[in-house]
Parts: C-alpha cells; sequence; structure tokens
C-alpha cells in the first residue's frame, strides 16, 4: 500500500500569541515549532496501515527549510521517505492544496493522510481541496479505520455521536484525535533521520484566494467578580445569571 | 427555469441548510439568518439548497427565518450524508443558479463538504466565521486562528465566495412562522457519486453536543475521577446542555473525547460556560473563552481561570456543584 502522510510545522500549545509588526501575522520571536498534533495521529495510522499490508509511507511538507525538523520527526517514528514542497511564501489553504495535490498525483496513493486542521490556522479545508482535486472521496475527522477489500469503513466525530462511512479506495482522510496512540520515536530512529534523505521540489506560483486584511488579538475579557468561597455564595450565582447575565 | 439569477453582478447568496434524519439543524435557520442579512445588505437575493429524503415540508420552515424559496434535492439515495454526493449536487446547484456567495455552517457536515465545494467551484473557502461585515460591496470575514488566541479579517478574492458559520455565533432570531416556497430540482447522480457514503450513525448519549448547546458544563481534573462526573450531568441535564471535559479529564480516561474542549478538542461558543474544577490552562481557554457568559468554580483562587470568568467561586466544587444543581432546580420550578 502507497501512503502518503502530508504534516505541518506550527507554533507548538503553549504559545503566547503576539501580533507580528505586519499587522496580518504572529510575531514568532521565542516561538516554539512542533509538528502539527493532530498529523502525528495521521503518520501513526499510516505506520500501523504499512505494518499491516505492507508498502511504503510518504511523509509531506510544505514550507521553508524549518519543515525539515518535522519532516525527520516523522523519519524518526519510521516513515519510509520524505518530501519537503521548499515554499517561503505564504500560502492560502487552496494554495497549500493546489502544490501538494500537484506532487501526490504523482506518488499514486491508495491512502492520502491529514490530520483534521493545522493548529496555527485551525482552516481544516487542505484535506478536502486535496481530495477533490485528486478526483478521490474522502472523511474527515475520523476516529476508527478499518481496511478490508479495498474499502475503507472509518467512523467520524459528528455532532452527538459518530458516522460510520464506507470509503473506496484510494481515498483521503483526516485524522482526529482519539483515532490511536502514536508511537514514541526510538532513539534509534531519531539518530538514523538525521541522515536520512528529504527530497526537495518546488512548487509552482499560485494566487491566493484568501486575503488576510488584518490580525488582532480577541477582546479581553474584563475582570469578572468573586462571589464567594463556598455553597453560601450559589443563591447569589443564580440570581446573577438569571438578572445581570440572563442566561438562565 | 429557476429562482434566482439576478442581473450580473449581482450577489446570489446560496445557503445549505444541513439536515439530519428529515429535521432542520439549527445551524440551519442561523445560515438562512445570515443569507437574508448579507443578501439584503448587499442588494442581493438569497435561497436555501436542503438535501436528503422527505424533507420537502421541514425546508418550508425556513420561510421564517427570512427565506422565500428553498431548491430542494430531495432523493432516498440522498437520505444519509455522502460527501462526493452532496458536493456534486451543491455545486452544480450553485453553478446552474448563479451563485456567487455560499454560506455552510461549520458543522461536522459544513466542515467535511465546504473545502470539495472550494475546489469544485474554484473558489476561496473563509471557515469557520465568527463575524461578517459588509465594507463597501465586499463581504469581509472574522475567523480565529491560533485556536482564538488571534482572530484574523479575510478577504475572498475570488469570482465564488464561501464561508462556514461558527454554529451558535449568528442568531437565527425570532421565527416569524412564514412558510417558504419550495423548488424540488434534481442532479443527476451515479454509484461512482457515492464513493464516500454514510452507513451508519451512533448516537453517544442523546445530549447536545458542547458544539451546539446553548449551555455548556465542563469537568476538569478537579473533580478527582469519573465517578463524580455524575454532579456534571445532573446539572447539564437539569439545563438542557452539554457535557464538556478539560483534556486532563478526557486524557486520564474519564471523559470520552468528543467532550474535550480545548485547543485540541473542541471550540465553543455557548451563552453559558460553567467550568467546575477546571484551572483554566491557556489550550483550554482557548476552545471556551469565547463563551458569552463563564462560570467558574475551583478552590485555588489563583487558577487561570478565573481571570475569563464573569462569574467565580473560589471553592470546593464538591460542596458548590450540588448546591448550585439544586438551587437552579429550584429557580426552575423543578424540586
Amino acid at each position: 500500500m502507497n501512503i502518503v502522510v502530508c504534516i505541518n510545522h506550527v507554533p507548538d500549545t503553549e504559545t503566547k500569541v503576539k501580533i507580528g509588526p505586519d499587522g496580518k501575522t504572529i510575531d514568532r520571536t521565542g516561538v516554539n515549532y512542533i509538528l502539527n498534533p493532530y498529523d502525528e495521529f495521521a503518520i501513526e495510522e499510516s505506520l500501523r496501515l504499512k505494518e499491516k499490508f505492507g508498502g511504503q509511507v510518504i511523509a509531506i511538507s510544505l514550507g521553508s527549510d524549518a519543515h525539515k525538523e518535522t519532516l525527520r520527526k516523522a523519519y524518526a517514528m519510521g516513515v519510509d521517505k520524505a518530501i519537503l514542497i521548499k515554499d517561503d511564501s505564504i500560502r492560502d489553504s487552496f494554495g497549500v492544496a493546489r502544490a501538494l495535490a500537484d506532487v501526490i498525483k504523482e506518488l499514486n496513493p491508495d491512502i492520502v493522510f491529514f490530520g483534521k486542521q493545522s493548529i496555527d490556522y485551525d482552516d481544516a479545508q487542505v484535506n478536502g481541496i486535496v481530495a477533490e482535486m485528486l478526483g478521490l472521496p474522502s472523511a474527515s475527522v475520523v476516529v476508527k479505520l478499518e481496511i478490508e477489500d479495498g474499502v475503507a469503513r472509518v467512523d467520524r466525530e459528528i455532532e452527538g455521536g459518530h458516522e460510520i462511512v464506507e470509503v473506496k479506495l484510494p481515498a483521503v482522510f483526516s485524522a482526529q484525535k482519539g483515532l490511536n496512540e502514536p508511537r514514541y520515536p526510538s532513539l534509534k530512529g531519531i539518530m538514523q533521520a538525521k541522515n536520512k534523505p528529504i527530497e526537495e521540489r518546488t512548487p509552482s506560483p499560485v494566487t491566493p484566494k484568501v486575503e488576510v486584511l488584518s490580525m488582532r488579538k480577541p477582546p479581553a475579557k474584563g475582570a469578572g467578580k468573586i462571589i464567594g468561597t463556598d455553597s453560601s455564595a450559589v443563591p447569589e450565582l443564580v440570581r446573577l445569571l438569571h438578572e445581570e447575565a440572563k442566561v438562565i | 427555469m429557476g429562482i434566482e439569477n439576478g442581473a450580473k453582478g449581482n450577489t446570489v447568496i446560496l445557503a445549505f441548510a444541513e439536515q439530519r434524519d428529515g429535521k432542520l439543524k439549527k445551524n440551519a435557520f442561523e445560515v438562512a439568518r445570515a443569507a437574508r442579512t448579507y443578501a439584503d445588505q448587499l442588494g442581493g437575493i438569497c435561497f436555501c439548497l436542503v438535501i436528503g429524503h422527505n424533507v420537502k415540508e421541514a425546508a418550508e420552515q425556513l420561510g421564517g427565518y427570512g427565506i422565500e424559496k428553498v431548491v430542494v434535492i430531495d432523493d432516498p439515495a440522498l437520505a444519509a450524508y455522502s460527501t462526493t454526493a452532496y458536493a456534486k449536487v451543491v455545486a452544480e446547484i450553485a453553478q446552474q443558479r448563479g451563485a456567487t456567495v455560499l454560506f455552510l455552517p461549520a458543522s461536522a457536515m459544513g466542515k467535511d463538504l465546504a473545502p470539495r465545494l472550494a475546489a469544485k467551484l474554484d473558489a476561496g473557502l473563509a471557515s469557520d466565521c465568527t463575524a461578517l461585515r459588509i465594507d463597501g460591496r465586499e463581504l469581509i470575514a472574522t475567523r480565529p486562528v491560533y485556536a482564538g488566541k488571534a482572530l484574523v479579517d479575510v478577504k475572498i478574492t475570488s469570482e465564488v465566495k464561501i464561508f462556514t458559520l461558527r454554529p451558535n455565533v449568528f442568531t437565527a432570531g425570532k421565527n416569524s412562522g412564514a412558510r417558504a416556497t419550495v423548488e424540488t430540482a434534481s442532479v443527476k447522480l451515479t454509484d461512482s457519486d457515492f464513493a464516500a457514503r454514510v452507513v451508519d450513525v451512533k448516537v453517544a448519549t442523546g445530549r447536545p453536543d458542547v458544539t451546539e448547546a446553548d449551555i455548556v458544563v465542563s469537568g476538569g481534573r478537579g473533580m478527582k475521577g469519573p465517578e463524580h462526573f455524575h454532579l456534571i450531568e445532573e446539572l447539564a441535564d437539569l439545563l438542557g446542555g452539554a457535557v464538556g471535559a478539560s483534556r486532563a479529564a478526557v486524557d486520564a480516561g474519564w471523559r470520552p473525547h468528543d467532550e474535550q474542549v480545548g485547543q485540541t478538542g473542541k471550540t465553543v461558543s455557548p451563552s453559558l460556560y460553567i467550568a467546575c474544577g477546571i484551572s483554566g490552562a491557556i489550550q483550554h481557554l482557548a476552545g471556551m473563552s469565547s463563551s458569552k457568559v463563564i462560570v467558574a468554580i475551583n478552590k485555588d483562587k489563583d487558577a487561570p481561570i478565573f481571570q475569563v470568568a464573569d462569574y467565580g467561586i473560589v471553592g470546593d466544587v464538591f460542596d458548590v456543584l450540588p448546591a448550585l444543581t439544586k438551587e437552579i432546580k429550584k429557580f426552575l420550578g423543578k424540586e
């Protein structure tokens, strides 16, 4: 089975976001970058599928040289090949999808895996756009995946429960937390990853369809009131929720 | 002949009205009202699209939210959701009717469908918008990024523009009781259009989902174990709300992941969020700080949750929570 997993290099969740000087992107000073958390589930699932069905797992990332760090983490976990689509420009999701689809098409995958969204832009679009560009069926936010006879049966998260979806392969999936427990890279894996080759590709330029006009911090929540220190404060709380906040 | 196709250059907004089991979701009324609002402001027209089976009567309800006409694709094959078939149907209707703007809910279905539509229609997509405004003749969207730690204002430069609207943010407003006119249409579909299709749905608890509920009662590590979460459930059920959980509670195996609120869980915008025994780690706040009213119960006065809470009780959750449930029962006349 030929499995392609698309991964991203993003600010970690501890980041205290500051707006950068251009007023449209974050200030990168002191920001620690990590493998997008949802992509770990995608890598893990890809490795499990390879262990079960044989084949190879190819990790792809689009971005600057800094993304090589994240591709090495994928190598350390056990992927077979890594490709960096080298691009220093800022692309919207459509532009990212175009660059990825152009490379993935040549790889003839049985499965393309993404994390459900990148925790920087939170668009959750690239997997669906790539699937449509490749003419492949897809299922997003997958928490369980089984494959038999060229058909994947997946559980995907919906409001209040799960949908069970049948998807004919080849197909594109996006991974949700709960799909699996990602393995920790072994020390040997980490050491070997340092010397593994990362193939580089150059994407075609695109015109963005979504333009960021400005970025700002959300309005700070004003200081609230501490009403009390035990259950005796409860009647006052209920009164405030009803009369002041008007939420009950 | 269709119902729209205004003069060239006119804004035509197609609002996708989500239904499940033949019933319109609350988010359908929200996107419908938004379509009406912005079509009016842009001097354009709008219509809703409903796809499913035995949905014509439900579709008429959209009339109560400012929609005059609904296009309905009613087909037993489309009773259950199919990514590929629904995308084909929406794209074809959008193209036929000259839709220049599409609104979908940023629900599980909408978020799955919209990107495929973006590719089919060569359209820019602004996901999970929490606000819209007009600037000249442009629709500008505000959307959260970095798990809500920042907001961006975006404009879409492609000819067709798609927006998914976060549920529970754009108010549907009052149902006027008016009925919309339904126009049935059909789109030719073949087996290959169903290469991805839903074959079953498993309902978790029957409680509303955290992303859809007006009220969320949420528990964290301070609940000290799964056996105490019934206190959270009781209050949630009393208020008709959803149960939420912090990452700590989910990672400890106390609650299922679909209840997790936070950066690697769900982002919620309820009217009322009651955080019990939750310290308020930056990642949790990212998931709930856009709630309209936040109540925090925690015995640590320095817990970061109190920095975003509108009302706080610095006390023992096992003392306060049962008392709160009792008081609300009394207040609702349900003792």
